[in-house]
């Protein structure tokens, strides 16, 4: 039972991974971007709330509502300038300004605040409660909570892409850019929409990751970024499902892993990833070989 | 007589072929004076800054061997620092076994080319974006792996052993010239390398890679070579880290930062040039001397000036000095003099790394 | 230049004044000149490398010439973005279709729809003229036939509704009677008042539908005017550059080599 315990808080991580990973997701599908800064930018969320919650008093579990505009808007700004420039020059070029970018989030967060581990707090005392089924399987409520706003963010993001006018343009210039411009569509506006809902999602999912645990300017790299990445991977790219797939695959696996040794779980995870990157690198959900 | 015939004869005549613009004599006996002079600081400057040097010397190897990877080979790694790490290991459990560290840094080089051989395996098939994710997974799980062995140190690293019958003079010194040596190795070998067929090889894989391959260019063969001698040059550069902390620790040996420091050297510097990563070396050793108490300011501004100049000036800054002087210090491409120009408009080809792969 | 039948009352729709394209170091194009006046059907035709789907790719502004305008009704485009230029009036059916894969047939007109102007086309009228396709608009567009696909890309360039329509080499890795039954249905489009401008490599079929022609070789013009006035003899020694209309022996890149260090100098 002990096992089913690990394999259900798996799953719920799994929630959060996705959340992650699905902004680097749809960089990667729609821009062919890999955004090195990705885990960093969770990072910059929590610290954003943090202010956000310092100055305007707002609770916890509703500072989503001015933190994700925001880093969307930001979003919309670093594509259209910096990452658009960046891509004028080629991947080279990109990888290396993604990762500059990075480094400087991380170390000015370092400079500018301090290195300090963080939390954003939950006022609500029911959120941080947990309920027990059976006496070995005990759920947080905070974390299905988070699952739950994970599986709701995807599905409403699934349905934007497959119903709406800019999810159809997305998809168009995710597909072949020059021959949406040949039907009057400016791709560079569609990349900036495709950053802002990347920035956004990555910033709910980095509020999440406070309320259930620590961040400090570190975090982004050395956690957040390869389980995002891994979760991409192992689900495969071109779907949101795949991603929440391999964000739940994800989890399970550290949570097997820190069954079998404590100090095990996140090797365990990069075990899979690795696992998935050399025999199955378009992932679980995809049909097409890698390109 | 026959075209054929014709422009034989004419080719024969009057177009030459060299390697460099200039006599490329005087840069050689420079190099050789620069190396040197180097040498003999340990008997001239203090102990602080042959310390100094030290760090430039890991930075410079490591610059040049992520300017080899990245700007001939086209492979972008954010996970060389698995090599930085695995000869810093590879030294200390030498050191463990009695040997001396610096008897074992040779041998913890070619270790890591050994090393580099299965890890080569595991991501030759990515590509750009895959790659470079692939390879910082890679560093982090290897990390993880070695965390394991507490004969070794486990999470929290342990002190280098074989140094305590060095007095402290000795040990810098020493400490200095094997910095110097895998540098002035490394460099060598890169320049040799580049400037033979392997050279060729990888430029013709940079501009089209089918038509290299098809021209029977061994594509595959020409990147494992070079992410071996990478493996081979960060893991030498990770013994001397070893030696110059007289302790391994492994979340300062496998940190990402050593790809932050040797990329962002390569790129202020120029990337695809071999003289590039020695200017940036130079450029990263100044800016982290002067902002030496303002902690992660240096590595604020390093990021900032790398972004920049990616972005607007490709070349690095020794690519603007070189639009404007027409320099190569280690001339790895060809010119091509027309007939009756007298040296004076000469064609370049080649040899010009990081130009078109972007 | 070209001797139209008939009047012309108005400016062309759309005129090439000294075009010159370069790909790097290569030209492509070299002083290229002509005018497409509105109803006509213009087809440009020669061999491969010629030069004729740069010109396209060019006017529709997905490449930048290196000297030379672009006019659209009298209005300088050279430097408009290529989504501008499509808003304003230019729809190209780029050379192998590049629909988008991952969408639908009905998606992908409705992108086509997505900034399109006032006029008689829409999706519905798009189906009328492919009989076949309401059936099928909710199929990917990889799981159709060349020429099933040829037709989604006509139809999603048509549903803008654009003032000229820019075909590139319809008949590419087509069987000739496809090509034939797509050609057919060019006259339909042409009543909605549309100008076709045309690339081709199929001569005969270019022939056929013309009412001016113009002849690319290497980058140059070999031949310009009516398929009426024109034998196929100077067809011929147009097209492969025999005879007076043949290019001169000296390639004129040799200057080139040696006029600058890199690809990207220009300086002689």
């Amino acid at each position: 039972m002990v096992w089913v315990n690990a394999i259900i808080q798996g799953i719920l991580t799994g929630g959060l991974y996705a959340l992650f990973a699905c902004g680097l997701s749809l960089m990667f599908g729609v821009m062919k971007v890999v955004n090195l800064a990705h885990g960093d930018l969770a990072v910059v969320g929590g610290y954003v709330a943090l202010g956000v919650i310092a100055v305007t008093h707002i609770p916890v579990l509703w500072s989503f509502v001015i933190v994700v505009p925001v880093m969307a808007a930001g979003g919309y700004v670093l594509q259209r300038t910096v990452i658009q420039a960046a891509l004028d020059r080629g991947v080279l070029t990109t990888l290396i300004v993604t990762f500059g970018l990075s480094v400087v989030i991380e170390n000015a967060l370092l400079q500018f605040i301090n290195a300090n581990s963080h939390s954003l707090g939950v006022g609500n005392a029911i959120i941080t409660d947990s309920f027990s089924i059976g006496s070995h399987i005990q759920i947080a409520y905070l974390l299905l909570l988070i699952f739950a706003v994970a599986v709701v963010v995807l599905l409403g993001l699934q349905s934007f892409l497959s119903a709406s006018r800019y999810g159809r343009m997305i998809r168009a210039v995710a597909d072949d850019k020059e021959a949406a411009q040949l039907s009057g569509i400016d791709y560079r506006h569609v990349f900036g929409i495709a950053a802002a809902i990347a920035f956004g999602t990555v910033a709910l999912a980095g509020i999440g990751y406070g309320m259930y645990s620590q961040f400090s300017p570190t975090t982004g790299t050395d956690t957040i970024l390869l389980f995002a990445f891994a979760a991409v991977v192992i689900g495969g790219l071109g779907s949101l499902w795949g991603t929440l797939l391999g964000g739940v695959v994800l989890g399970v696996a550290q949570q097997i892993g820190s069954q079998i040794n404590v100090s095990d779980q996140v090797l365990a995870g990069y075990i899979v990833f690795l696992l998935v990157l050399i025999l199955r690198p378009q992932g679980l959900t995809s049909r097409r070989a890698q390109s | 007589m026959t075209i054929a015939a014709e422009t034989n004869v004419r080719s024969a005549e009057n177009y030459r072929v060299t390697r460099s613009r200039r006599n490329v004599a005087w840069t050689g006996l420079g190099a050789l004076v620069v190396v040197v002079v180097l040498a003999l600081f340990p008997y001239i400057v203090y102990a602080g800054t042959t310390t100094i040097m030290v760090q430039g010397f890991i930075i410079l190897t490591l610059a040049s061997m992520w300017n080899l990877l990245a700007g001939y080979a086209g492979l972008v790694s954010v996970g060389q620092q698995a090599f930085v790490g695995l000869g810093a290991y590879f030294v200390l459990i030498l050191a463990l076994h009695g040997m001396s560290p610096f008897a074992a840094l040779p041998v913890a080089a070619i270790g890591c080319g050994v090393a580099a051989l299965p890890l080569w395996w595991l991501v030759s098939r990515l590509r750009s974006g895959y790659f470079a994710i692939a390879t910082w997974v890679l560093a982090a799980t290897v990390m993880l792996f070695i965390e394991k062995f507490s004969s070794i140190g486990g999470g929290t690293g342990m002190p280098l052993p074989g140094v305590t019958g060095y007095s402290p003079t000795l040990l810098t010194a020493d400490t200095y010239w094997a910095g110097l040596a895998v540098t002035v190795i490394a460099l060598a070998a890169v320049y040799l390398l580049l400037r033979g067929r392997l050279g060729l090889v990888l430029t013709a894989i940079r501009d089209d890679e089918v038509a290299a391959r098809s021209s029977g260019a061994r594509v595959g063969l020409a990147r494992l070579l070079v992410f071996v001698v990478a493996g081979i040059g960060c893991g030498a550069a990770g013994g001397v880290l070893a030696i110059s902390q007289l302790q391994v620790q492994p979340g300062a040996v496998f940190s990402v930062q050593w790809t932050a420091e040797m990329a962002f050297a390569v790129i202020i510097g120029g990337i695809g040039t071999i003289e590039g990563p020695i200017l940036g070396t130079i450029v990263y050793i100044v800016l982290q001397q002067t902002l030496q108490s303002y902690n992660a300011w240096y590595l604020i501004i390093l990021g900032l000036v790398a972004i920049v100049i990616a972005l607007f000036a490709r070349r690095g800054l020794w690519g603007l000095i070189d639009d404007h002087l027409h320099i190569r210090l280690f001339p790895v491409g060809y010119w091509l003099w027309a007939p009756g120009s007298g040296g004076r408009r000469g064609l370049r080809g080649l040899g010009r790394g990081g130009g078109k792969h972007s | 230049m070209t001797a139209a039948t008939g009047e012309q009352t108005s400016a062309p729709l759309l005129e090439i004044r000294d075009l010159t394209v370069h790909h790097g170091q290569l030209r492509a194009l070299e002083h290229i000149s002509l005018r497409v006046f509105s109803g006509e059907v213009y087809a440009i035709i020669g061999a491969n490398g010629a030069g004729k789907s740069t010109l396209l790719r060019t006017i529709a502004g997905l490449h930048t010439p290196t000297e030379g305008a672009v006019l659209l009704d009298g209005k300088d485009v050279t430097k408009v973005r290529p989504e501008k230029r499509a808003i304003a009036g230019i729809g190209m059916v780029p050379e192998g279709r590049r629909l988008f894969g991952s969408l639908s047939v009905e998606e992908n007109l409705q992108v086509g729809a997505t900034y399109a102007r006032k006029g008689p086309w829409n999706i519905g009228r798009v189906y009328e003229l492919f009989g076949w396709m309401r059936d099928r608009r909710s199929q990917k567009t990889s799981q159709l036939s060349g020429g099933e696909q040829q037709s989604v890309a006509i139809g999603r360039a048509l549903v803008a509704n654009p003032r000229v329509l820019l075909l590139d080499e319809l008949s590419l890795g087509l069987a000739p009677v496809i090509v034939q039954r797509i050609y057919e249905t060019l006259p339909q489009i042409l009543a909605t008042g549309l100008t076709v401008l045309l690339v081709e490599q199929d001569v005969s079929q270019a022939l056929r539908v013309a009412t001016h022609i113009q002849c690319l070789l290497e980058g140059r013009t070999t031949l310009q005017g009516i398929p009426a006035d024109v034998t196929p003899e100077q067809v011929e020694a147009a097209y492969f550059g025999l005879g007076p209309a043949a290019p001169p022996a000296e390639a004129p890149g040799e200057e080139q080599l040696w006029s600058g260090s890199t690809p990207s100098s220009r300086a002689s």
